[in-house]
């Protein structure tokens, strides 16, 4: 599989997924609709890197706007197959070193366990957007992609920390990922999350237990519905912040513009239908309905509040338990899917994950399974991947 | 029957700021070609992110103190969904939810008296691009997208077509005096919302909204025209009223309902969280209005005060630059009065004869006042004064170095006098004579090559008396 979209160094070590920009290389996100696009300036991250003297090697596939979880939805995967978290399999199979790659959903974060490697999605407004092809500006976060913890920590020390070109980044310009130490402390297990996983990732779970308990951690096991509760609120805010930020892909500037119109409509619808794939399709449609006059109030302003009601039951949680492991993915392994059916398991398969979008918490996927910490605990998420990447030895 | 007009307003406002409202581009008006002031920000590329403006932010609460309106401490942007070339992303941001300010009163004096007109809310937003159509091909200049604007909105308090032009006129003279927006042509646009009701009703007719307009000149006249058919009507039944989006028509003076594509759009409106809600602490606000230019009405009262003309002080409340003239000219310490004088007729004169205007700066407080100064304490001549001003605005002169230059203080020393005398009497020899004969015509003839030699420079009446000091030797 040819992971990359665009090769920019042979010799680079870092891999950039399509949803970031890199100055002078034609950035796509996966979607036709952007046929065509050079951006005029790189990515934060990614001039921070290049300062710090990492070269890149290239950009990697995404499927459409990095929405697609199960590797379905890209305008390159016809030609590819279904497409398999390109960035996680690179660094898997030691192409690079690290990849970034922006989390909108948990797509990096299922790609990584997947794949076998780490993707961090660290706490909401500690990295800059700035540069980022945005769908979800409320909950998307640039993270790392690479095989240790230590690898990852030392990425995320040099991407992340204030940038005044981005109004939602916060004030602190440096943080602190050495991971913490593991011993000590107590982990939640969602059982009726690991209870809807594939045998193949009750596995994980149970090796990644006992490795816990291994290396001194107290590990317990909760029920916990907020993880699907969150889906669906993260579901319809991210549907409609989409749809809004997608809406500016429309044929008159750059990108894709269809060969036949005879009017401004038909230019924009034309040239839209032609561009989108079915799933960002779906999501401008159901975006578009949670945001109308009569539905508003009980889809996007609940899901506003729905998103304030589950924030204050996790900071609670947090002050019982100092992470929640969980699968990151049900499925064991990419699958074919039907189209629609695949337009399904994108909102299924994003329970895993959708929680930390949400709520702007860091979510880690390590060894296959997935944990959730409060915000600002970055290191003592990774200091917990560290007694996981022991397996118990 | 007789019929009540109801009026309300929707009056945007291009705000005068360097940069626009979201990213560091300069103001639309310093372009000289389509899309000379646009980045990837404001033409709607990816990856950009919006980054607030601080100065809207102040412009805005200026002006909502200035409509005496409540200042929301919080406010947050929201994001107006709809698709149409010239607006690149597809969206508006603008303020739905928190807008900056509420709950504003007015007066209007009109020849039917004052009366107050509330304001319901102030909110920010920016501008959008245009369109230029060439034969088959339309093309988008985006120069004018993302400048800030500040949306009034009137609750229907207005009456007649004249309390809304002399709102409108308000507005304009207080934005223009505050800084807020130089309010030229175009820069104001209204959308105003119009019903008609029979006299005593407290009930409203069907409400029409004729949009976007920008001369006052024919917002009276589409209001004329608007209410005079809905009074027809009613009275006559010659149609029926619909609510509905109109728009005028400069040429016949008539309005025309628009498409309903547009009037029924439904825009989705929802929170921007690419912008962090705005929160303005104490210590912002009285920053704020301790910056605050004093309002129109107060400033007429403090000119009028000081026994300057009602016309005078519509004059110089007409342009911020005139009124700031003033206010500058007075505080380093010279008569406001005298300098209003100075002011509108000197100046506005010196300044329309070299084709300059106030806002060039050739006349600052600075050099007004020291011409002011030195003609009312006697050093030159009030024609003097207006001779230093032309140099001023002419050559850009010094104006105390010019004086000297030119010999033009009359406070030269005695001895520099006597010298010029001594010089004319030994010139005349007959002229001394004769006045030494007592024909004292001659004298004047004496004094008069005197003040010639001495170019205006001199009192005269110090030249007068030693001329006869020493013809009298
Ligand atoms: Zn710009």
């Amino acid at each position: 599989m040819n992971k990359f979209a665009v090769t920019i160094n042979g010799q680079g070590t870092i891999a950039v997924d399509d949803t970031l920009l890199i100055q002078d290389a034609p950035a796509t996100a996966g979607s036709r609709m952007l046929e065509g696009f050079t951006p005029l300036f790189s990515a934060e991250v990614v001039d921070r890197l290049q300062q710090k003297g990492y070269q890149i090697a290239g950009k990697t596939h995404v499927g459409e706007f990095g929405l697609d979880l199960v590797g379905e939805f890209s305008y390159t995967a016809p030609q590819q197959g279904t497409l398999q978290g390109a960035a996680a399999l690179a660094v898997a199979e030691g192409d690079v070193q690290a990849a970034l790659g922006v989390d909108m959903n948990g797509a990096t974060r299922r790609a990584a366990a997947l794949a076998g490697v780490d993707f961090l999605k660290p706490t909401y407004g500690t990295v800059s957007r700035y540069g980022v092809i945005s769908c979800a500006a409320s909950g998307e976060q640039v993270g790392v992609y690479a095989k240790t913890a230590q690898d990852v920590a030392k990425i995320m020390t040099d991407i992340a920390g204030h940038d005044p070109k981005d109004g939602t980044c916060l004030k602190t310009e440096t943080y602190d990922y050495t991971p913490a130490k593991a011993e000590g402390k107590t982990v939640a297990v969602v059982k009726n999350l690991v209870a809807k996983a594939d045998d193949g990732v009750k596995a994980k779970v149970q090796a990644a237990v006992t490795a816990l308990q291994a290396a001194g951690v107290t590990v317990v096991e909760i029920d916990c519905d907020l993880f699907a509760l969150a889906n669906t609120a993260w579901q319809i805010l991210m549907c409609a912040e989409t749809c809004n930020n997608v809406s500016r892909y429309d044929g008159v500037k750059y990108g894709h513009r269809a060969a036949n119109y005879k009017n401004i409509d038909e230019l924009y619808v034309n040239s839209r239908t032609e561009g989108f794939n079915f799933l960002t399709k779906a999501v401008i449609l159901y975006g578009s309905d949670v945001l109308s006059k009569n539905r508003y109030k009980d889809c996007y302003d609940k899901s506003l509040r729905v998103r304030r009601v589950v924030r204050e039951a996790v900071t609670k949680l947090f002050g019982q338990y100092d992470a929640l492991l969980t699968p990151a993915t049900f499925a064991d392994g990419y699958q074919a899917y039907e189209v629609t059916e695949a337009f399904g398991k994108v909102f299924t398969e994003s329970e895993c994950t959708a929680l930390a979008n949400l709520i702007g918490t860091p979510a880690l996927a390590t060894q296959g399974v997935q944990l959730f910490g409060k915000a600002f605990d970055e290191a003592g998420l990774l200091g917990l991947a560290v007694a996981l990447e022991k397996k118990g030895e | 029957m007789k019929y009540e007009l109801v009026i309300g307003l929707e009056t945007h406002v291009e705000l005068s700021t360097e940069s626009k409202i979201f990213c560091s581009c300069g103001g639309h008006s310093a372009a000289n070609e389509p899309n000379d002031c646009v980045c990837p920000a404001c033409s709607g590329m990816p990856g950009m992110l919006p980054i607030m403006n601080k100065r809207v932010v102040e412009l805005a609460v200026t002006a909502g103190l200035m409509l005496n309106c409540e200042i929301n401490r919080y406010t947050t942007f929201d994001k107006k969904n709809y698709y149409y070339p010239d607006l690149p992303c597809a969206y508006q941001i603008t303020q739905i939810n928190h807008p900056i300010c509420v709950n504003g009163l007015v007066n209007v004096k009109t020849s039917q008296g004052a009366r107050d007109i509330r304001i319901k809310q102030i909110h920010m937003e920016e501008d959008a691009g245009k369109l230029v159509h060439s034969g088959n091909s339309s093309f988008v200049d985006f120069n004018r997208t993302s400048v800030p604007l500040i949306e009034i909105v009137t609750q229907p308090d207005f009456r007649s077509a004249e309390e809304v032009v002399t709102y409108l006129n308000k507005l304009k003279s207080m934005f223009r005096s505050g800084g807020i927006s130089e309010c030229e042509e175009g820069a104001m646009r209204c959308d105003v919302n119009i019903s008609v009701r029979p006299e005593g009703s407290e009930e409203f007719g069907v409400r029409t909204e004729i949009k976007n307009m920008s001369s006052f000149e024919a917002i009276e006249k589409a209001i004329q025209y608007e209410s005079q058919r809905h009074m027809d009507a009613l009275e006559y039944g010659t149609e029926e009223l619909v609510q509905e989006t109109r728009r005028f028509d400069d040429v016949s003076g008539k309005t025309f309902a628009m498409r309903n594509k547009e009037t029924e759009a439904d825009y989705r409106y929802f929170p921007d969280a690419n912008l962090m809600p705005i929160v303005i602490d104490d210590a912002w606000l009285e920053q704020i209005k301790a910056d605050k230019p004093v309002a129109v009405d107060e400033k007429a009262e403090e000119y009028m005060a000081a026994g300057i003309s009602q016309k005078e002080i519509d004059l110089l409340l007409s342009d911020g630059k005139i009124s700031k003239l003033l206010d500058d000219t007075v505080a380093l310490g010279c008569d406001m009065k005298d300098s209003a004088t100075w002011i509108l007729t000197d100046c506005a004169g010196v300044l329309s004869k070299a084709g300059k205007s106030f806002a060039d700066g050739v006349v600052t407080a600075q050099n007004l006042s020291v011409i002011i100064k030195m003609v009312a304490d006697g050093t030159i001549n009030r024609n003097a004064g207006k001779k230093v001003l032309i140099a001023v605005v002419e050559q850009g002169a010094d104006p105390a170095a010019y004086c000297k230059e030119q010999g033009l203080d009359r406070k030269v020393d005695a001895s520099a006098i006597e010298a010029v005398i001594d010089g004319v009497l030994a010139a005349n020899p007959k002229a001394v004579e004769d006045v030494k004969g007592g024909k004292l015509k001659a004298m004047g003839a004496l004094f008069g090559a005197c003040m010639k030699e001495l170019k205006g420079a001199g009192d005269p009446a110090v030249i007068k008396q030693l001329l006869e000091q020493k013809l009298a030797q």
